[in-house]
């Protein structure tokens, strides 16, 4: 865990609408947890009203459900099948249209209006969710511009964990449970037997000033080690196991089993649906789709998700060069864990557990790195 | 990124279903030079995007050609495009041919088919440096006579450099040799302190010339080729040509063999 340095405050659970409201009152569109189709999602809030209170996750391989707390808690559950990657890089978008002119043809960029977006609720594994698509979308040679000016709009209240979800491993991945990147605001939310409160601290210039707008109160040592308790039953939660492994070596691992049978074996389970590469906060593919109208005179260019489970994915002239799941498995998994860290110098995966609780057959990330660190003979 | 529009300002044949494009920019504005081995996504109006390698000679940026074979819809709307016809262009993109390795070496230039097209650019670069013939080796391997590449140019460069061809199928009037182009190495004399070879072509192609090279004691530090993937955006954000830990558009298409002999011999990566 991070030194705190910063100096906290505590605002009461009754006064987070101060919060949502200093946000808009500073232009942003405060987007955070809601619940729809019996599921945590991200979208709009327009109050704290909006917010999941009272609810938690309950997450295994293959499986979601929300259930009711014992008490009032905002933010008192994990991750849901969103991640902040639908505001950043938008699921689908238009890139270009094109147009048959008397003089030939001419293309125009789409460029969308930008709304700055208040992230409410980001937790640690998304903080570096984040950090990693920027690694992919802003280094390099070529950087995505779309996502650029959508990142640079975001502000970003961060929320430490309290509670894991039986999915998460995100200790195994060193992302969590707290905060543990840099952020605008930094919140915690304490519920004890006759109080519930929020620990806030600001992060940067732009937080601060939220900070500075909002009824708080300087907190006390023992606020401070309230808020240590609290993210160390989340750490112990996910000590306990079973979802924990040693995560320095996968690379290597990885690369000398890139012919171990165990692929043909998650091939016979893994229904090659995409589910891993929606949810996955950090996989960033995307193809483009042109089109025309009637006419034939007017054509666009939409991008959108796309997921290296698809045949059409790696499709050149001839057939595709995976053509069947285990080869699409392996390169998922193979890159999440393992050429990523040649890519971009970092890990793929930040252990926030969607794609095991979202996997229909229930294929676990975490069971199977065991599976071939057992198997493995360096 | 937006393409940028041009036109097709000559049109050839090479055999049917194989077809040269001769691109300007629209008012002829200047064009960006480009490395042998690069490639541009070429657009063809509301049928798609695709990515192509360039053919003509990388001192002349007057004109950009591509030669292209119509295996799909995108190259099928490309392949109906007329002199005067307009098209978009990204590019050029991706990591070349290390021409600045080629001083002092002799040279073998390995093709399989449509593999000549981005190889040409690099012929053209070598000729132009008034390099010795004998220092400059071909092997070009086709599926037919009728099928070969550049026949014209071909003649000329059989004049200029060491030339050998073949062909998988004899058609009426090929005296030449019959085989897969890997067998001509086999009898090739080469010596692997002062030799780079650049091969491209069929994957299966590449590979057995590659184990003819190693044969031959050529390192793995002087073997070099170019890989295909599908792409969309070539610019390393879209995931679609990821090769192991290689992005093709960006990291490739020219890869040395040192660094991916790891994984060239894996399938289905």
């Amino acid at each position: 865990m991070k030194a705190r340095s910063a100096t906290s405050f505590i605002l009461p659970s009754d006064k987070l609408n101060s919060l949502i409201h200093s946000l808009q009152q500073a232009g942003y569109q405060v987007v955070g947890p809601v619940i729809v189709d019996q599921a945590i999602i991200y979208d709009q809030i327009k109050s704290a009203d909006d917010l999941p209170q009272g609810w938690t996750d309950e997450q295994e391989a293959g499986r979601y459900r929300l259930k009711r707390r014992q008490d009032a808690a905002y933010f008192g559950f994990n991750v849901g099948p969103n991640s902040w990657k639908k505001y950043l890089q938008l699921p689908r978008r238009q890139v270009w249209q094109a147009h048959k002119t008397a003089d030939g043809i001419e293309i125009e960029p789409v460029n969308a209006a930008i709304t700055p977006l208040a992230f409410l609720g980001v937790r640690s594994c998304e903080l570096h969710a984040i950090a990693i698509q920027d690694r992919v979308f802003l280094s390099g040679e070529y950087h995505n511009e779309d996502y650029k000016q959508r990142r640079q709009s975001i502000f970003t209240v961060a929320v430490n964990c309290t509670q894991a979800a039986a999915t998460c491993f995100c200790t195994s991945m060193n992302t969590g449970p707290a905060v543990s990147l840099p952020c605008d605001l930094e919140i915690t939310e304490i519920i004890n037997d006759n109080e519930h409160y929020f620990l806030l601290r600001s992060g940067s210039e732009k937080g601060q000033l939220i900070l500075q707008q909002l009824p708080v109160t300087p907190a006390t040592s023992a606020h401070q080690q309230q808020e240590k308790t609290a993210i160390n039953q989340a750490e112990k939660q996910m000590s306990v196991g079973p979802r924990v492994f040693d995560s320095s070596d996968l690379q290597a691992l990885l690369y000398r089993n890139y012919e171990n049978p165990l692929w043909s074996d998650i091939a016979q389970r893994c229904l090659s649906c995409a589910n891993c590469t929606m949810v996955c906060p950090t996989c960033f593919c995307s193809s483009v789709e042109d089109t025309t109208d009637l006419s034939g005179d007017h054509a666009e260019r939409w991008e959108q998700w796309d997921s290296c489970f698809t045949a059409d994915f790696s499709y050149i002239h001839g057939g595709s060069v995976r053509p069947d799941t285990r080869s699409r498995y392996r390169q998922w998994m193979t890159h999440k864990l393992a050429t990523w860290h040649e890519q971009f110098n970092t890990s793929g995966c930040v252990g926030c557990g969607r794609c095991i609780a979202w996997c229909p057959v229930g294929i676990d990330i975490t069971e199977e790195i065991v599976r071939f660190q057992e198997s493995d003979t360096p | 990124m937006i393409p940028d529009i041009f036109y097709v300002k000559r049109r050839t044949e090479e055999y049917p279903g194989t077809f040269t494009l001769h691109i300007k920019k629209k008012d002829d504005q200047p064009q960006t030079s480009f490395q042998p081995g690069q490639f541009n996504m070429l657009y063809a109006f509301g049928a798609g995007e695709v990515p192509i390698s360039m053919s003509g000679a990388p001192h002349s940026t007057s004109v950009y050609i591509h030669t292209i074979r119509t295996v799909g819809l995108t190259t099928q709307a490309l392949e109906r495009l007329r002199e005067g016809d307009q098209l978009g262009v990204r590019g050029p993109f991706g990591r070349g041919w290390p021409v600045e390795k080629t001083t002092g070496k002799t040279i073998v230039i390995i093709a399989g088919g449509l593999g000549l097209a981005p190889l040409r650019p690099l012929i053209y670069h070598l000729l132009s440096k008034n390099r010795d013939a004998t220092d400059i080796h071909i092997f070009y391997g086709a599926k037919s006579q009728p099928e070969m590449l550049y026949s014209d140019e071909l003649k000329n460069w059989a004049q200029q450099l060491t030339l050998q061809t073949s062909v998988d199928m004899a058609t009426p009037g090929w005296q030449g040799n019959v085989g897969a182009v890997t067998s001509l190495l086999t009898t090739a004399k080469i010596d692997p302190e002062n030799t780079i070879a650049f091969i491209c072509g069929p994957e299966v192609m590449m590979r057995f010339a590659i184990q003819e090279l190693i044969k031959k004691n050529l390192p793995r530090t002087s073997i070099y080729l170019s890989m295909e993937r599908n792409m969309k955006c070539a610019t390393g954000h879209c995931g679609h040509c990821q090769w192991g830990p290689t992005f093709i558009c960006k990291d490739g298409p020219v890869f040395c063999y040192e660094e991916i002999h790891d994984w060239f011999h894996r399938t289905e990566v």
